[in-house]
């Protein structure tokens, strides 16, 4: 019960948060921890095999599956602060507070009496028990659902589908590409050299070396020679010095 | 333990949800309210399951997560649609079916 | 016989009870005498052009055949015992409604018999007089049609055994009146005439179906035979109203206080017209009503006295509007008018009146026709003149027409031994029965009529030529004055029909024993009174009228009574006042009601309908966000509600 008391406000404050959110991340993230809540109240009510699932399907795949969404659409995108509809605001808020009123106060006078509690029901265990039921009663539910499941998953392909409005290109059409950029911009034709050619450097910041022995600047990506963190030729001299007089030896 | 503090948890968090909907503009932040009521209810399903000692609840709250799951697969493939022909996400969009 | 529960103190014996036996001989040609005159006005209004040559013939040729068959009826119910008078004829059953049913049988009896005598015998001539009368008017063929469906219509009124029947005949010949009075509709005057009798009539109607219809109430049957047989069972106060009711009926149809405007304005219809209907026989249909109704009156002492008070108004009225109008119809109608108030007095005096009313309609139906045809001879030959400051010294151009006129006059004077003399002596002895002042009404009432039949004689006949340029006024055919003739014999001796009283013991039958009042100067002292004042009035006639010369045009400096007199004593001013200016006050305030509130409530919904829908549509804005806060309000009330339910 103590996991209760201390979880219920922060539910309550986070559904509040969401509520009142600007960003739409920072809504998502507020449902994510009321959704874990969630898992340790049930939990707390001898539930465990939905307090796996809750964590794993809702807050590991919808909630993820909504952030993914938010992204598409626009991390930055923020509801502005001003109602456009006039009165929506008040009136929701009036009707709101009369619901949940409402709803509180009649369930207050509901007598619920002691809990029954799931002794009886878990004594092989909650998985196993819940396992009994889903197979024999439930069945059929069970297999409509993953019906529904599938066309779901179908649905969302078909929803998601993108028209290819021009043809696909090939890769003939790619390397003529190249081929014309070379000719009109003198755009490089290859790939690119990779960095640190030599046994010993490999890293992103040690730069090729070209035949006469200068630093190939092709080879370094441009970001780390802004921040200036590319170990220049001279210093990777004494390795290839020791190297190549190593090899003499 | 008692089962109404949670009963009212459960009202209070479907109520904000209810709220929220009513509220918010953001297609995907009215979706993510819905899933809240969902939650809530959810919460209800298992602690009757509790009070009255078999796992039906259970069960019903498990099939609750499933299709909300299928429901928002299918919902945010819509969203994301209507984003990409309309370059917006409010709902207040869809205001042509009036006087 | 059960003790009857309310009678009147002068009244001996119950009134007697209508129960007629079926037909049966020569009775069975009863409906023939109204099928005869029907068919010939269904005839001669559908045939068309090709009917016009021998119209005239056709129309004669019905009423005459129903004269013979009447004639020969009488005799066949003179024939049979005084007790065994009465036949009823069924013809069939007009509609039956629960326990409700209106047989249309006609009933024979002595009171019918004298009718289809009057109304076929002088229809009969009135038709013949109409083919010479009417031989230069192309619509004679239709005239003749209408004339034949007022008399059919007339003889289903007085053949009817039942007031639904007698309604049907009423009715009848109120549309009759109407068609004839506008005969010649390309006259505005004609038109508004003939709707003005027909509107006045439907006030009386209202009286006459009113009262039926609490006959029905009260007796469970319109039929003359079932209300006779229990009329002595009702409260006097019902039998009141009913009586009072049906004497509103008599007084539209026959031209009494307060429904008589419309007489006057009648002779705009052609004079045979004048003649049948608005002398004869139409305008006594009321004091038919009256005596076919004994069994109400006899037994109601208030309703007898509205209607001898009814009758002395008019008698008086129609007298003295008589005097002044220089119109010769006109002036012959006021003396109508008056002469019918003699018969409603009669007939309000009860069982010692009622054959007198009677025998009074009959000899007034001779000599009142005589006086019309012989109006309409005049104007023939002074064509079409009604002026009668145009006419003077005619009685050189058209003796015939001078000497029937002459007797119709002496008869309505009441000169011994013509048929008026007869008549009106027996009605002015029983209102002095009755009481003084009603007794007095009517002997100044003769004194009135021979001053302006007087009036009326010197300015037509006698006094000198005042006639227009270039008139030639002659004698009528004999198509016109054979008729004048026969209608002067009758006029001479219709006194006959008082022989032994007959007439009296003849009519008992129908309107019981007649109760005598013997006067103080006795019978015969009467009529030497009522023969000194009528010489008064035709000695101040001849002082005003014959002795001085006649100006042709009317003088304006007259006295108050002859301006009253002329303008028929106010009457058609005082509906102004009383009926139509409220009345159009009324309709059009109702108008404005329907105008403004009504059409205001209506078109007012209408309009806070759309107003409210107007304001109620932009609930409907088409964000999803608000029809989402919809559904959680209505969620919230059906939380409600399940709460109520639940915690109740």
């Amino acid at each position: 019960m103590i996991g209760f008391w201390i979880l219920a406000p922060v539910m309550v404050a986070c559904a509040l948060g969401l509520l009142f959110a600007r960003k739409a991340v920072h809504a998502a993230l507020l449902l994510a921890v009321v959704m874990i809540s969630l898992a340790v109240l049930y939990l707390i009510q001898d539930a465990p095999f939905l307090f796996a699932v809750q964590i794993i399907v809702y807050t590991g795949a919808i909630l993820m599956l909504f952030l993914f969404a938010l992204m598409f659409v626009g991390v930055d995108a923020s509801d502005s602060v001003v109602e456009t509809i006039r009165g929506q605001r008040a009136i929701s808020t009036l009707v709101g507070l009369g619901f949940g009123l409402t709803l509180v106060v009649g369930l207050a006078q509901v007598s619920f009496g002691t809990a029954f509690g799931l002794g009886a029901a878990n004594k092989q265990g909650n998985v196993p028990a819940i396992a009994k039921i889903l197979f024999t009663r439930y069945v059929f539910a069970f297999e409509v659902t993953s019906a529904l499941l599938i066309t779901a998953a179908v649905g969302a392909m078909v929803l998601a589908h993108r028209e290819l409005l021009t043809p696909k290109r090939t890769q003939a059409d790619l390397a003529a590409q190249r081929l014309r950029d070379y000719a009109e911009k003198g755009t490089h034709l290859g790939p690119l050299p990779p960095p640190g050619v030599f046994a010993r450097h490999n890293s992103v910041d040690t730069p090729a070396l070209l035949p006469d022995g200068t630093a190939a600047e092709a080879s370094i990506s441009r970001v780390l020679a802004a921040r200036g963190t590319v170990k220049s030729a001279p210093e990777i001299s004494g390795d290839i010095a020791e190297l190549t007089e190593g090899g003499e030896e | 333990m008692s089962v109404a503090p949670f009963i009212v948890l459960s009202a209070i968090l479907f109520t904000i949800g209810c709220v929220g909907v009513l509220t918010r503009r953001n297609a995907i932040v009215v979706f993510m309210c819905v899933e809240l009521m969902l939650n809530a209810s959810n919460l209800a399903l298992v602690t009757f399951a509790r009070a009255n000692g078999n796992l039906d609840g259970q069960i019903a709250a498990f099939f609750v997560m499933v299709v909300a799951a299928a429901e928002v697969v299918v919902g945010l493939a819509i969203i994301m649609n209507i984003f990409r022909t309309r370059r917006s996400a409010s709902v207040d969009d869809a205001s042509l079916l009036k006087y | 016989m059960n003790a009857p529960a309310l009678m009147s103190a002068p009244l001996m014996h119950l009134p007697p009870v209508v129960d007629p036996s079926a037909t049966s001989g020569v009775f069975s040609l009863l409906w023939l005498v109204v099928a005869l005159p029907a068919l010939g006005a269904v005839v001669l209004l559908l045939a068309g052009k090709r009917a016009d040559a021998w119209a005239h013939l056709l129309g004669c040729a019905t009423v005459a055949i129903s004269f013979l068959i009447s004639l020969i009826l009488f005799f066949s119910l003179l024939g049979r015992g005084h007790g065994d008078r009465q036949v009823t004829q069924h013809l069939w059953t007009w509609f039956s409604a629960g326990h409700y049913t209106v047989n249309l049988d006609l009933l024979y009896d002595p009171l019918s018999a004298l009718f289809l005598l009057l109304i076929t015998g002088v229809g009969g001539i009135i038709h013949v007089y109409s083919i010479g009368y009417m031989e230069h008017d192309e619509r004679r063929r239709r005239f003749f049609g209408y004339l034949n469906l007022f008399v059919a219509a007339m003889l289903v009124l007085v053949l009817a055994s039942d007031y639904v029947g007698l309604f049907l005949g009423w009715e009848g010949v109120g549309l009759a009146s109407y068609l004839l009075i506008g005969f010649w509709q390309h006259k505005p005057s004609a038109a508004a005439a003939a709707k003005k009798a027909f509107v006045i009539n439907r006030v009386g109607d209202m009286g006459l179906f009113l009262g039926s219809a609490l006959i029905f109430v009260t007796f469970g049957s319109t039929s003359f035979a079932a209300v006779s047989a229990s009329s002595h069972q009702a409260s006097s106060g019902t039998l009141t109203v009913i009586g009072l009711l049906l004497l509103l009926g008599a007084c539209g149809k026959s031209a009494q206080f307060p429904l008589q405007t419309w007489l006057l304005d009648a002779m705009e219809g052609p004079t045979p017209v004048s003649a049948l209907i608005h002398a004869a026989t139409m305008v006594t249909a009321g004091v038919y009503l009256i005596v076919r109704s004994n069994f109400i009156f006899s037994l109601s002492e208030n309703a007898r006295t509205a209607v001898i008070v009814i009758g002395c108004i008019t008698l008086l009225m129609g007298a003295v509007i008589g005097c002044a109008k220089d119109d010769i119809k006109k002036a012959l109608a006021g003396s109508t008018m008056s002469q019918i108030g003699y018969m409603v007095l009669a007939a309000g005096l009860g069982p010692a009146g009622y054959a007198f009313a009677i025998f009074h309609l009959l000899t007034h139906g001779f000599f009142k026709a005589n006086m019309f045809l012989g109006a309409g001879s005049v104007m023939h030959g002074m064509d079409d003149d009604v002026n009668m400051r145009h006419y003077g010294a005619l009685r050189k151009a058209m003796p015939v027409t001078f000497a029937t006129f002459a007797i119709g006059y002496l008869a309505i004077l009441g000169v011994p031994p013509f048929a008026g003399f007869w008549s009106k002596d027996k009605i002015i002895e029983a209102a002095f029965g009755q009481n003084f002042v009603v007794g007095l009404c009517t002997l100044v009432g003769a004194g009135v009529t021979a001053f302006y039949m007087t009036r009326l004689m010197l300015m037509t006949f006698e006094t000198s030529k005042r006639w227009e340029k270039g008139m030639h006024p002659h004698e009528s055919p004999k198509v016109m004055t054979n008729p004048l003739k026969s209608l002067a014999t009758l006029s001479a001796l219709g006194g006959l029909f008082l022989v032994n009283g007959w007439i009296t013991t003849w009519l008992t039958p129908v309107v019981g024993e007649r109760v005598e009042h013997s006067l103080a100067v006795g019978s015969i002292g009467m009529s030497l009174i009522a023969l000194v004042v009528v010489g008064i009035g035709v000695a101040v006639a001849w002082q005003l009228v014959g002795s001085r010369p006649v100006p042709r045009v009317a003088p304006e400096n007259v006295s108050v009574f002859t301006r009253a007199a002329r303008a028929d004593l106010y009457g058609d001013a005082v509906n102004d006042e009383v009926v139509i200016k409220p009345g159009v006050a009324g309709i059009r305030g109702l108008g404005v009601f329907d105008g403004s509130v009504v059409d205001g409530i209506v078109q007012g919904l209408a309009a806070s309908l759309t107003a409210i829908s107007v304001k109620l549509r932009l609930v409907q804005n088409g964000f999803v966000r608000s029809y989402a806060l919809a559904v959680l309000a209505g969620a919230l009330i059906v939380i409600f509600a399940m709460l109520a339910v639940n915690f109740s």
